[in-house]
């Protein structure tokens, strides 16, 4: 038995796109040549900005995106599930395994469905329950873990606040006992004061319930928080990833460095020393050749010998990867 | 000194199909020149509806109190109805930046002759000189190729440029007081360490007033001289902003910043406020906060408050019932 639950080898995720119908078609590569193994039990994080691609690798592990190259391999306790050779029926097996919980509690959950509804439905979809007693029974249950009244299962969504409905949506996410959570941007949405709510909750969930979770976020002092091991992505890359608190304390790569100088800190005498990054992160039809963050690097050399270094992470410290150009200019 | 800006008892309630909801409750703030105010709440405290009170952007639905004063240049604006009158206050004095410039600039038109038609409102100008500042204040903050960007829309800038441009439009009528609505928030944060470094050049060149409207109180912390905390629709901590964040009172103001991920110390724990927002339908009486407020008593007493700011060092002001629990 593996000691990962996902494992993640040379992975990528291309699109087609075609600006009109008389070009040409072209390929965009989103997530580019991806190896991560997520261990069974930790809180992964994964962090950049928008457009580095984060999402599309969460999508492409839940099976929601199509793999270009490389594959992507779930170790359930009895068996592996490889999710570039998945049959539909198997796919419907692995479903129940990982889940997903989304940015947007008000998107995310239909105002015509009672609360109890809309946790139930995993349920009834995916026929994990067989009478309306068992689904009703598993319904509470995940309910009361996630700190829900039984009194709320009745009502509708527009009654409950953001922290709330984001407790219903962690809710549907867990009926169906899954083992893996992916969860995209979940406190974005929410204010500061509830936010610290939600991130305790998944944090108890997850010890009760066994859970893995792949968090995705843009916001670093989160990740910080409640991640054991933070890989940090720019255009479709990991440009370093370590355990977090190695990752925060001692950051090797310029753009791990650019990213926790920009916050902003709360003690008014602490102004000042965020390194600028020039400009803004290129687009993805049109990356630059060689290292991707050479156009906004402080270290960048004035000959270009950048572009044509080829990218790839090395272990520099024990856990501790950096991309080959970061690790000689950092 | 006559202050730039005087905010007096402002109410302001919204009339509903639900009722009548009280979005700020007497509010009284003032701003100098050259000085940046921050406010900052959550969602639903009501610092846009302060902002946008300044210009009279509030929907038609909107109900002020009779003896709410907003005085700039020792007008009230508040009572302005005029067309003639209104143009002062909405692109004159007053300027405002919003969260989103992707909804904020017209798709259809291009940057470049939007920037003009508002500076042509406002300044006698003729189309030529309206263009040659336009391209001079898409210059100033930064933006390469000004020339090429005053001929595009604004689907064609990212997302920092079209802020950029939001910046250059609000500056070119040379505003007295620059209203800042949530200017940073829809950036990546590399993108918002820019905005706001040229945000505090601007304000130090143009010497104006700023009022500046976050949920985020590393922003504040990093752009304000003073800072107004919100708690739905009441000002419920004031003052220069090194003490209100190295001394906070209020048990709302402690419980922000205790809630806030603080990357220096990770071994910190979250500590969220308890309970939810309530409903601006159900405004708790008294004191707004009691409902989730640590301190508050068995009996209730806190909802026979009356709410208001109570000076409790030179300059650091403090609700009332805050006085009284902030010791606890």
């Amino acid at each position: 038995m593996s000691e990962n639950i996902v494992s993640v080898n040379n992975l990528s995720v291309s699109f087609d796109y075609q600006e009109n119908f008389l070009s040409k078609k072209q390929k965009i590569k989103a997530v580019n040549n991806i190896n991560i193994k997520i261990k069974k039990g930790s809180f992964f994080g994964l962090v950049g900005e928008s457009g580095s691609g984060k999402t599309t690798l969460g999508r492409a592990i839940l099976g929601a995106n199509k793999i270009s190259q490389g594959n992507v391999i779930f170790h359930d306790d009895q068996r592996d599930y490889d999710l570039t050779s998945i049959s539909s029926k198997e796919m419907k097996e692995y479903r129940k395994k990982a889940q997903l919980i989304f940015q947007d509690p008000y998107a995310a959950l239909s105002p015509r469905m009672t609360v109890r509804d809309i946790i139930a439905e995993p349920l009834e979809v995916m026929r994990i329950t067989s009478s309306r007693e068992e689904t009703d029974a598993r319904v509470r249950d995940i309910a009361a873990k996630c700190r829900l009244n039984l009194e709320h299962l009745r009502r509708f969504p527009h009654a409950f606040s953001g922290g709330q409905r984001q407790r219903i949506s962690i809710a549907r996410a867990l009926v169906s006992n899954p083992k893996f959570i992916v969860a995209d941007e979940s406190v974005a949405a929410l204010d500061v004061s509830i936010q610290a709510d939600i991130l305790n909750l998944l944090k108890q969930l997850q010890h009760e319930l066994n859970l893995t979770y792949l968090f995705i976020s843009h916001d670093l002092s989160v990740v910080a928080h409640v991640c054991d091991i933070v890989a940090v992505m720019y255009l479709g890359h990991i440009v370093e990833m370590a355990p977090s608190r190695e990752l925060f304390a001692n950051p090797k790569h310029p753009y791990t460095k650019a990213l926790l100088s920009s916050i902003p800190s709360i003690d008014p005498e602490n102004k000042s020393k965020a390194i600028e990054l020039e400009g803004e992160i290129p687009s993805a039809m049109n990356p630059p050749s060689g290292c991707v963050f050479r156009t906004r690097c402080p270290h960048a050399s004035a000959d270009g010998k950048e572009g044509n270094i080829e990218m790839g992470l090395v272990e520099v410290e024990p856990d501790h990867w950096v991309d080959r150009c970061g690790v000689n200019c950092g | 000194m006559s202050h730039l800006l005087e905010i007096n008892n402002l109410d302001v309630k919204f009339d509903t199909d639900e009722g009548r909801i009280t979005a700020i409750d007497n509010v009284s703030l003032t701003l100098d020149q050259g000085k940046v105010l921050g406010i900052v709440g959550e969602s639903g405290s009501g610092k846009s509806v302060t902002a946008k009170s300044i210009m009279q952007l509030n929907p038609g639905n909107t109900i002020y109190n009779d003896n709410a004063e907003i005085i700039i240049d020792d007008e009230n604006v508040l009572k302005f109805r005029s067309k003639h009158d209104l143009k002062k206050i909405r692109g004159g004095k007053v300027s405002m930046i919003f969260q989103e410039p992707m909804a904020s600039f017209a798709p259809a038109i291009k940057i470049g002759s939007q920037m003009v038609e508002q500076l042509m409102l406002h300044k006698p100008l003729d189309k030529k000189e309206a263009r040659n500042i336009s391209i001079d204040m898409l210059n100033r903050v930064g933006i390469a190729d000004a020339e090429k960007r005053f001929n595009q829309y604004a689907f064609e800038l990212s997302g920092g440029m079209r802020q950029r441009a939001m910046i250059a439009m609000a500056l070119s009528t040379m505003p007295k007081l620059l209203l800042a609505d949530e200017p940073t928030t829809a950036l990546d944060v590399t993108i918002q360490a820019q905005v706001i470094n040229l945000m505090k050049d601007i304000i130090k060149e143009f010497n104006m007033g700023v009022i500046f409207i976050t949920h985020d109180l590393g922003v504040i912390a990093q752009v304000a001289d003073d800072v107004a905390v919100m708690y739905l629709g009441s000002v419920v901590e004031q003052g220069p902003v090194n003490e209100i964040l190295k001394n906070p009172m209020h048990p709302y103001t402690k419980g922000l910043i205790n809630a806030l991920p603080d990357i220096n110390n990770l071994d910190a724990p979250l500590t969220p406020i308890p309970g939810n927002i309530p409903s601006p339908l159900d405004r708790p009486a008294g004191c707004v906060f009691r409902t989730r407020c640590p301190h508050a008593s068995q009996d209730g007493k806190e909802s026979k408050v009356k709410m208001g700011l109570v000076e409790v060092k030179p300059g650091h002001w403090l609700d009332r019932c805050g006085v009284d629990c902030g010791n606890k």
